[in-house]
């Protein structure tokens, strides 16, 4: 990030921290947590240790940190090395992002641009020749709903077959995605193995033909839409009216098991949640803390109560509407606080400092000075 | 603690207390070795431990009469002093696995019969007492909390112990008697061996020298077999490495697998940091830093083990063939014994 933008954008968070520090949810047990942050000019900085909601006001507004993390674990000695830490639990964390949904608007939003000096280009760059390209994703609405679709239904999946109805909290991660987290005490106490294990299971991963009533030797008792968990949610997904289990009966017949057990496999992606499942078995990851803003978009981590109803562009906008003058190069237009923009082919333009913040944190329009 | 009778501590005579069980029958230790008309015990007990050398010989106790049943939990107690007596740990190891196979089927018949309340209550506290596993008797089924079955199954490789392939409702995994007893298996077997090993050791008694000495002669014959490695790479790694190879981008966990394995297959640091040279973001310093800590030589000394078949199934990364199968870790591929 340029010093300009990257000064424009410290201004921003540390009046937003400064105004707004009781938008950041203060985590239970805070001397046990981990914490982390990254600043636009340096590198991770984490194994902090904070005491109380001071520790931390003076970490925002002295470091102004772009990024802030926390640990879902609790640890007897926070700031030490991992090895050293001594794990006590970690809340279960579920992610959710739009980029993994291999949705078909997405190149109609994605932004290509040169690594270094940001001109939109899709190949080696016309003005710095510069070889490196990013990818940078804007604001869709249509993303947004696919994730929230994704987060409901895992929160239906915790609720009726893993029994978690409480202490269930759904976060908008500030960029493009959902974070679920699981406050369950029984659940927090799970290694990495029994993770990989959760996840697998709300991804619909590892299935046997079996499990869903057919066998090797050609039987097979397909599951009925009233059952409860995976295979309830088969019948009432895939096999669907009685003439799509006939037609499931008589492919299952010709096809035989195996072709079956191919079939399962690939149903993964389009009747399981699409978690990162690396985020779930991690049990020393540190997250962005609720309430903190996303150094990739200015927009914060905020939490979620009404998946349907959630509009991340209002939500999560945390910046002041002041005008700031850009330039920015943005061929697709967005919106935010129900306002449009763009698109901007290179162009200089005063828009709301949420708007600019947006754009510069990432990487499609620099500030003016 | 399950309140037992005669019946259950013939069937599970490890949760007796040994020293009160003795004293309650009004029998000693001496008299168990020297008493000509306690042979039958003594022998019994000696064949007990003797059928766990015979791999898959589960020992199967008589409790069709009730003059039989104090036999069996003497049998089991004197089997323990004889291994005490002979110091043979491997043999105690392969006991204690044959006696839970032994409670496995018991238990698993008491679970499937249990049909009152009492019956019912005594099965399931008798699970709790082995291995703390909370059970309850829904239907025709029994359920266990989704938490304490994920920290027993995660230990098995067949792939219908995965979470997914169970019956799961409102938080319960839902288990046939027989799955509920194989979940407890190794806590089964646990059990078994903490009961040996924190048994006193006995007081020499001339009575049993013999089958003590026979007993660390069989002890002698277990010796750890010869493993064998083709040195082959698995295809994942075979994967991992090629990807770094061609210079596209490989996953944290990739890399994490591709040295991992090379180090636990014994290749030196200087070796294996060519697998990475070619790396988008590759930087040697780096890269060795992260070699030394993934080999323990850095930090707190932790070695980092590479990761199992199905972890790296979860993560994408499996790569599986054929020759792939039967094994649980990569490290396993090619590997013969």
């Amino acid at each position: 990030m340029r010093p300009p933008d990257a000064s424009f954008i410290r201004r921003c968070m540390k009046r937003y921290y400064f105004e707004r520090f009781d938008m950041i949810e203060l985590p239970s047990d805070m001397p046990k947590r981990e914490f982390g942050f990254r600043r636009a000019d340096s590198g991770m900085v984490r194994h902090l240790q904070l005491h109380d909601s001071a520790d931390l006001r003076v970490l925002l507004l002295q470091a102004v940190p772009l990024e802030v993390y926390v640990s879902n674990a609790r640890y007897l000695l926070p700031s030490q090395p991992i090895p050293e830490k001594v794990w006590e639990d970690a809340h279960l964390i579920f992610d959710i992002d739009a980029k993994d949904l291999d949705l078909e608007c997405r190149p109609s939003h994605t932004v290509a641009s040169c690594e270094r000096c940001g001109h939109g280009t899709s190949g080696p760059c016309e003005r710095c020749g510069h070889r490196g390209i990013r990818k940078t994703s804007v604001a869709c609405p249509s993303c947004m709903r696919a994730a929230g679709d994704q987060a409901d239904r895992l929160l239906d999946i915790l609720a009726d077959d893993l029994g978690v109805r409480e202490g269930v909290r759904v976060y908008f991660s500030g960029n493009e995605g959902f974070h679920v987290h699981v406050h369950d005490e029984q659940l927090a106490r799970l290694g990495a193995a029994e993770r990989v294990e959760l996840a697998d299971y709300v991804a619909f991963r590892g299935m046997l033909p079996e499990r869903l009533g057919v066998a090797r030797d050609g039987a097979s008792s397909l599951p009925r839409p009233s059952e409860g968990g995976w295979r309830g949610r088969f019948a009432r997904e895939v096999l669907g009216s009685k003439a799509g289990r006939s037609r499931t009966a008589r492919e299952i017949s010709s096809g035989g098991y195996d072709a079956f057990a191919r079939r399962v496999e690939g149903m993964t992606s389009g009747l399981g949640v699409r978690i990162d499942p690396g985020v779930t078995m991690d049990v020393h990851r540190i997250f962005r803390m609720p309430g903190t803003v996303n150094g990739k978009s200015g927009m914060a981590k905020v939490p979620c109560a009404d998946l349907k109803r959630f509009d991340p562009y209002v939500s999560a906008v945390v910046f002041s509407d002041e005008p700031v003058h850009i330039r920015a190069s943005c061929p697709v237009s967005f919106r935010m606080m129900k306002r449009r923009f763009g698109p901007y082919a290179n162009e200089y333009v005063r828009v709301p400092a949420y708007a600019a913040a947006y754009m510069v944190c990432k990487g499609l329009a620099h500030v003016v000075e | 603690m399950a309140v037992l009778g005669h019946l259950e501590l013939a069937k599970y005579p490890f949760l007796a207390d040994a020293g009160g069980y003795l004293r309650e029958c009004g029998f000693t230790l001496e008299q168990l070795a020297d008493d000509q008309d306690l042979k039958p015990i003594r022998d019994q007990a000696f064949a007990r431990v003797a059928a766990a050398v015979d791999e898959g010989k589960v020992y199967r106790p008589s409790i069709e009469t009730g003059s039989q049943l104090p036999r069996e939990v003497f049998s089991f107690l004197l089997a323990v002093v004889l291994l005490k007596m002979s110091g043979a740990r491997h043999l105690a190891k392969k006991f204690a696995m044959q006696e839970a196979r032994g409670a496995e089927m018991l238990l698993e018949r008491d679970l499937g019969r249990a049909r009152t309340a009492s019956q019912v209550l005594l099965a399931t506290e008798i699970i709790r007492d082995l291995s703390g596993m909370g059970i309850q008797k829904q239907e025709e089924h029994f359920v266990v909390p989704v938490p304490e079955y994920l920290r027993r199954a995660v230990t098995f490789h067949a792939r219908e112990w995965k979470l997914i392939n169970r019956r799961v409702e409102s938080g319960l995994v839902y288990l046939t008697p027989h799955e509920t007893v194989r979940l407890i298996r190794q806590e089964l077997v646990n059990y078994i061996v903490s009961r040996i090993e924190g048994a006193a050791m006995p007081p020499p008694v001339p009575g049993l020298q013999g089958f003590a000495g026979q007993l660390s002669a069989m002890e002698a014959r277990l010796r750890p077999k010869t493993v064998v490695s083709s040195g082959e790479f698995a295809p994942c790694v075979k994967h991992a490495a090629k990807t770094m190879a061609d210079g596209d981008n490989l996953s944290h966990a990739g890399r994490f697998l591709l040295a991992t394995f090379l180090l636990a297959r014994g290749h030196s640091i200087s070796d294996i940091v060519p697998y990475f040279e070619k790396a988008p973001d590759y930087k040697k310093s780096v890269t060795l830093y992260q070699l030394e800590h993934l080999a323990g030589k850095s930090g707190k000394g932790t070695a980092y083990r590479c990761q199992s078949c199905q972890k790296l199934k979860t993560l994408g990364l499996c790569h599986e063939i054929p020759e792939c199968a039967g094994i649980v870790n990569p490290l396993q591929f090619g590997v013969g014994r």
